[in-house]
């Protein structure tokens, strides 16, 4: 009798302690819900506020004082250029450095030392990288509020992402990789260009557009160095008619960036113009999603294709 | 017997001197590349060593002018009018309200989306939250502003008809869900580092799941989920456009997350947006307001270091 009041009692008790795992389990559910919501609601009320703006005018014109009419022709060819400027630094540069720390880098306090400031870096608010870039790029060095200047500072700005991107698709290249190149003869340099590199060349790309992606939505650094709200010219073509054909003016050029047009556009009381930044955050977050869910895809890939 | 393009290979190469000199050109190329590779290394420690001088360089000249104990104590911050005042520790609260806003949203829901991503979750589920919780953390943030200040705070005042149009509580609650994929993801990767014997150990005492998780998986790994309390605790306080945008850029000395209020980085913005002359008191007054938030970081960082240090337990 007493021994099945005692088993009743276990049970009991397992019971209680089996429904706190069914309450966790729908508390997860229900946090995990909070965050799916919130990203249906914001990309919802982006679309429907933002559509009916969106045409082909609303691409091909200036920003203007009329909601009706303007257009993010200057931030989409502003955002385009500095784009360039940042990909042309930040990824030779992330990559070596990269490379470096992977396969070159002894073990001493200096590579402790640049280890422990990437790790902080990646921590700094972006803002700061902004002060640093008006002190340095614009006055120090005489760019100027130019798409040099935002270029430079967004490669900084993302060097982080793309060195660790890069370090982690270098240390999942096995060892006998390495072993069998230097068995032949090759060089450390030799190895790292025709092996560690093309292997690791997958990894990389996805930690570069995460990082461009982040780039491209950066607003505040791009604000502090004086970026433009209203801007209606496009910096001087690249391209140019007469020898030597090409022209690095637009470098030095004045410009406006997607991210500041719409915070431009979201400042303002009318709520016509409401309706204009409606319509760029939702290109901004469409370009944004498409290149980390480029990112993530090919990360997914790539986990499931190279076996060692 | 074609190894490398364009290099003679070491058969060509016929005397003992043309030997030599080749492995000797072969050294001093590696040497250099390798030169080249640590310079692009160093150059995040020159970007580190850059902060710190021109953020130094513009306060030492800022504080020159107004003595570092006013600008600790004073409770008026009105750099740009005639009657300057400069308390930082008006900006101060703005930024301290709405971080603990952000957190009391992104620390709770990030560390049970953790626990239950890691503990609790089918494959499938995991499979698919993962990547749509990074797309969350991909969102640019003047678009979350856009939303904090067009969606949420008029949802907001439906609920509560006094609240104003610019408050720290929508920003912050904003801010939060900003924050939880940063929270979620690294606690998440820490609990999973966890090794597998100390659940078994654990199921075999015939603990429940959530016994498990709670008492043995996640002291296992505090500290990884400290180090995501902190970078949390770090974007927050350096989060900038959803302020600038729906916090309001009055300066104003509250903790009363339901008024407007400026944030040290809103000023930033406010001020880079006008047209200050270089060199003015009122362009050194956003060095000096960086450099508070540079510290700021700092201090958190340290203290992350150090907890992490307390509480790490190796296997």
């Amino acid at each position: 009798m007493a021994a099945a009041a005692e088993v009743a009692q276990i049970r009991a008790l397992i019971a209680a302690h089996k429904r706190w795992d069914t309450i966790f389990a729908v508390c997860g559910m229900l946090a995990l819900m909070v965050g799916v919501l919130t990203f249906v609601a914001l990309f919802l009320d982006m679309a429907v506020d933002g559509i009916g703006r969106l045409s082909w005018d609303f691409f091909t014109n200036f920003p203007s004082r009329r909601p009706g009419q303007a257009g993010i022709l200057s931030a989409w060819v502003g955002s385009t250029l500095v784009m360039l400027v940042t990909a042309f630094f930040a990824v030779p540069l992330g990559v070596a450095a990269g490379v470096y720390l992977e396969e070159y880098a002894p073990k001493n306090w200096v590579t402790d030392v640049i280890e422990i400031n990437i790790t902080n870096l990646a921590g700094v608010p972006s803002i700061v990288y902004g002060l640093l870039a008006l002190g340095l790029f614009v006055y120090q060095f005489g760019f100027g509020q130019s798409i040099l200047s935002a270029g430079l500072t967004l490669a900084l700005l993302i060097l982080p992402v793309v060195i660790v991107a890069t370090r982690e698709a270098i240390r999942s290249i096995p060892q006998a990789i390495r072993e069998g190149s230097y068995a032949v003869g090759a060089t450390q340099w030799q190895t790292v260009r025709y092996h560690i590199l093309p292997y690791s060349s997958a990894g990389i790309l996805t930690g570069v557009i995460i990082g461009m992606a982040r780039a491209i939505g950066e607003t505040a650094p791009v604000i502090t160095i004086g970026a433009l709200t209203f801007i209606a010219f496009l910096p001087p073509a690249p391209v140019t008619p007469e020898p030597p054909f090409i022209s690095f003016e637009w470098l030095l050029s004045p410009f406006s960036v997607m991210p500041i047009q719409m915070f431009n556009w979201t400042s303002r009381p009318e709520a016509a113009f409401h309706a204009n930044a409606a319509a760029a955050g939702f290109v901004l977050v469409i370009m944004t999603l498409a290149m980390n869910g480029l990112a993530i895809w090919l990360r997914y890939r790539l986990r499931r294709n190279i076996k060692w | 017997m074609s190894a490398v393009p364009g290099q003679t290979t070491l058969m060509q190469a016929r005397t003992q001197g043309e030997r030599l000199a080749r492995r000797r050109a072969r050294v001093i190329r590696e040497r250099l590349i390798e030169l080249v590779l640590f310079f692009a290394a160093l150059v995040s420690v020159f970007t580190t060593v850059g902060i710190v001088y021109v953020l130094v360089k513009e306060s030492v000249v800022f504080f020159r002018e107004v003595p570092i104990g006013k600008f600790l104590t004073d409770t008026q911050w009105t750099p740009l009018f005639d009657d300057a005042h400069f308390g930082i520790l008006v900006l101060l609260s703005g930024t301290l309200t709405s971080s603990l806003v952000a957190l009391a949203i992104a620390i709770p829901l990030g560390t049970v989306i953790a626990i239950y991503l890691s503990e609790f979750a089918p494959f499938k589920v995991r499979e698919i939250a993962k990547p749509f919780l990074e797309l969350l953390g991909g969102v640019p943030t003047i678009i979350y502003g856009y939303f904090a200040l067009l969606f949420v705070t008029p949802l907001l005042q439906a609920i509560y008809p006094g609240l104003p149009g610019f408050n720290l509580l929508s920003a912050g609650i904003v801010m939060g869900i900003m924050i939880i994929p940063y929270v979620s993801s690294i606690s998440e990767d820490a609990m999973r580092a966890v090794p597998m014997s100390l659940r078994e150990g654990s199921y075999a005492m015939g603990a429940t799941r959530f016994q498990t998780a709670v008492k043995v998986v996640v002291p296992a790994a505090f500290s990884g989920i400290a180090s995501a309390y902190i970078l949390g605790i770090s974007r927050a306080v350096g989060e900038t456009m959803i302020l600038a945008v729906a916090a309001g850029m009055q300066p104003n000395l509250t903790f009363n997350p339901l008024e407007p209020a400026a944030t040290i980085t809103a000023y930033i913005v406010q001020v880079a947006l006008g047209d200050l002359p270089h060199g003015s008191i009122g362009y050194q007054t956003i060095f000096a307001a960086g450099l508070t938030l540079m510290l700021f970081t700092l201090a958190c960082n340290i203290g992350g270091h150090m907890l992490r240090k307390t509480f790490r337990e190796a296997y």
